[in-house]
């Protein structure tokens, strides 16, 4: 315990040298909150607690909701957070995942240019994780929605996209259904109106149906150029040359792929060997739902590890918990039980 | 001695007596019929254990029983490993029941999973919260929702009485057990089409934690032939 506790404080300094303030946040957090944000499936992965005065709480599931709270509430300054402690996962999933685990994190709200933060970030956990032996691998979330911004179809049919980015089953049931002309629909046969759904509503959705029957099949070439975007990997160098290549393809991503080539210039000049770093156009979208840029995760070659360390970029996150106010923010943690095993020799 | 555990009151007790009695196993009530202890007959070593149907999957996760009867929605809901701790030794046949996400009649525009998750991003956005499914199975609609890509929902807990929470206000749509559906139609809902979460039925349990030889029991109860069973499944969806 001491040892983890050596760690900890290792990785607070470290990131405290490059800036970052020490915060600290409740172990217990409202529940309506991280509800409101992360849905239903929160409750699966968070330890969901009961009180006869405050009602539902919640044993944080990670710190970074409390934190952009705090920034947004407090500052509207650029500013750089580090924290520790523990974070609490309910194993009702059955992920194998430890109930309780520690993280070290570090934060970063800054409105600077976007691929300089982002390389600063990365170079940053770069620097600490690589003389363990870790591999990186990334994504950039804002690749794949840039492409379906330039879809060939309907606002309704893009938001409907965007929305669900996050699950790519449904994701790609939805794309299915949009490259296919639409299957006549059934109605319900109606009844007495119970509940507070608008009667307005129901008849504009009866109306978007309407409109949906007649609307053409997004073509199969732009569903193609989507799903070989997706199957992009390799190492960054390599995987940035394919996604060159598919701008002629895909001419939306064009500002995402050119973003992508400043953070490549801007991870050079920090001293990164980007030639070892991997990137997949679909990391990303599985498990980090608040990610909406570039992300990242660090890895041990250890059979059943989860990821050591990640981060990544979550602009709308603030603009979610910021009520009305935004601030581009990119983060991420270390667990560092993890990096003490590794610095350790202690290894199953 | 072998402790088996089966529902404690109206017909699904029966109905285990009856399915045991067919295969030669008696089982009863002792003493007055309001006293929840009973006996077996045809079978030595074996302790009849009444309870009620919601707790025996928790006894038999703990291993405080070797065998029980109970629903198989009351196993998946309760139990999140279920596979690794009990495993369906007969399914009986009776008590069949669907768990199933019904709507609104009137929401004609809405008839499957693809509507619901559709709609709920625009009911959040108006009404400033997600839009409620009233249920007492929160775990399976959970999973399930999930797997089938739903999102801006919430669940709120019903224990009871759940078709009424849409005309109460307290949701908009429901999730829960049903056999015929005419609790729900009387209610003015309508079951999605693809709204078919889990078909269950009473069925026979052994306890994968408790140590004990419950072969002599599981012998005996399958190698009486067992009655055709009634297919309950529901209409596939269309969109």
């Amino acid at each position: 315990m001491s040892q983890l506790r050596g760690e900890t404080a290792r990785l607070l300094t470290v990131f405290q040298s490059a800036g970052a303030i020490r915060v600290e946040a409740d172990i217990l957090q409202p529940a309506d909150v991280l509800l409101d944000l992360y849905g239903e499936d929160v409750r699966a992965r968070a330890y969901v607690t009961s009180d006869f005065l405050h009602g539902e709480q919640m044993l944080r599931p990670d710190f970074t909701v409390p934190v952009v709270q705090r920034h947004m509430a407090e500052s509207a300054e650029p500013a750089r957070y580090t924290y520790a402690g523990p974070v609490f996962r309910s194993q009702d999933t059955g992920s194998g995942r430890a109930a309780q685990s520690e993280q070290v994190g570090y934060e970063v709200f800054d409105c600077g240019p976007a691929d300089e933060i982002e390389a600063e970030v990365f170079a940053l956990f770069h620097q600490i994780l690589t003389p363990l032996g870790l591999t990186a691998s990334t994504g950039d979330v804002g690749l794949l929605i840039a492409a379906i911004e330039g879809l060939t179809t309907s606002n309704a049919r893009k938001s409907a996209l965007k929305r669900h980015v996050w699950r790519p089953l449904r994701f790609q049931s939805l794309l299915l259904r949009f490259s296919q002309p639409v299957k006549e629909k059934v109605l319900g046969a109606g009844g007495q109106l119970i509940g507070l759904r608008y009667a307005s509503d129901v008849n504009e959705r009866l109306e978007q149906l309407a409109d949906e029957a007649l609307a053409p099949p997004i073509p199969q070439s732009e569903i193609d150029a989507l799903n070989d975007l997706l199957a992009i990997r390799g190492n960054l160098p390599a995987a940035f040359a394919q996604l060159q290549f598919l701008v002629q393809r895909l001419p939306s991503i064009a500002s995402a792929v050119d973003h992508m080539s400043a953070r490549l210039s801007a991870l050079t000049e920090a001293g990164v060997d980007v030639a070892q770093i991997g990137f997949e156009a679909a990391y990303g979208l599985t498990a980090m739902e608040y990610y909406d840029g570039f992300v990242f995760g660090f890895y041990a070659d250890q059979a059943g590890w989860p990821a050591v360390a990640s981060g990544g970029r979550y602009d709308a996150l603030t603009r979610v918990l910021g009520q009305g106010r935004d601030f581009p923010a990119v983060g991420g943690i270390i667990r560092p039980e993890f990096t003490l095993r590794l610095s350790d020799g202690d290894l199953l | 001695m072998i402790k088996l555990g089966v529902p404690s009151k109206g017909r699904l007790m029966q109905e285990t007596f009856d399915w045991f009695s067919m295969r030669g196993v008696k089982l009863s009530k002792s003493g007055s019929d309001r006293e929840y202890v009973g006996r077996v007959d045809g079978l030595v070593g074996i302790e009849l254990v009444l309870l009620s149907a919601g707790e025996i999957p928790r006894e038999l996760a703990a291993g405080r029983l070797h065998m029980g009867v109970t629903g198989t929605d009351l196993v998946h809901e309760k139990l999140a490993n279920w596979s690794d701790v009990v495993s369906p030794v007969a399914e009986m046949g009776f008590g069949l029941a669907n768990l199933i996400i019904a709507v609104p009649a009137w929401w004609r525009d809405v008839t499957c999973l693809h509507d619901l998750d559709a709609i709920a991003a625009r009911f959040r956005a108006e009404h400033g919260f997600r839009l409620r499914v009233a249920t007492k199975y929160h775990r399976l609609i959970r999973q399930f929702m999930t797997e089938q890509g739903v999102a801006d929902y919430q669940l709120v807990d019903s224990q009871g009485a759940t078709e009424g929470a849409v005309k109460n206000e307290t949701a908009e749509a429901i999730a829960d057990i049903t056999s015929t559906g005419a609790t729900i139609e009387a209610n003015h809902l309508r079951i999605l089409e693809d709204g078919l979460v889990l078909k269950s039925q009473a069925t026979l349990w052994h306890s994968k934690v408790a140590r004990g030889d419950c072969s002599a029991l599981i012998d005996k109860v399958l190698n009486t032939p067992q009655p055709a069973q009634p297919d309950a499944r529901l209409g596939q969806s269309s969109c």
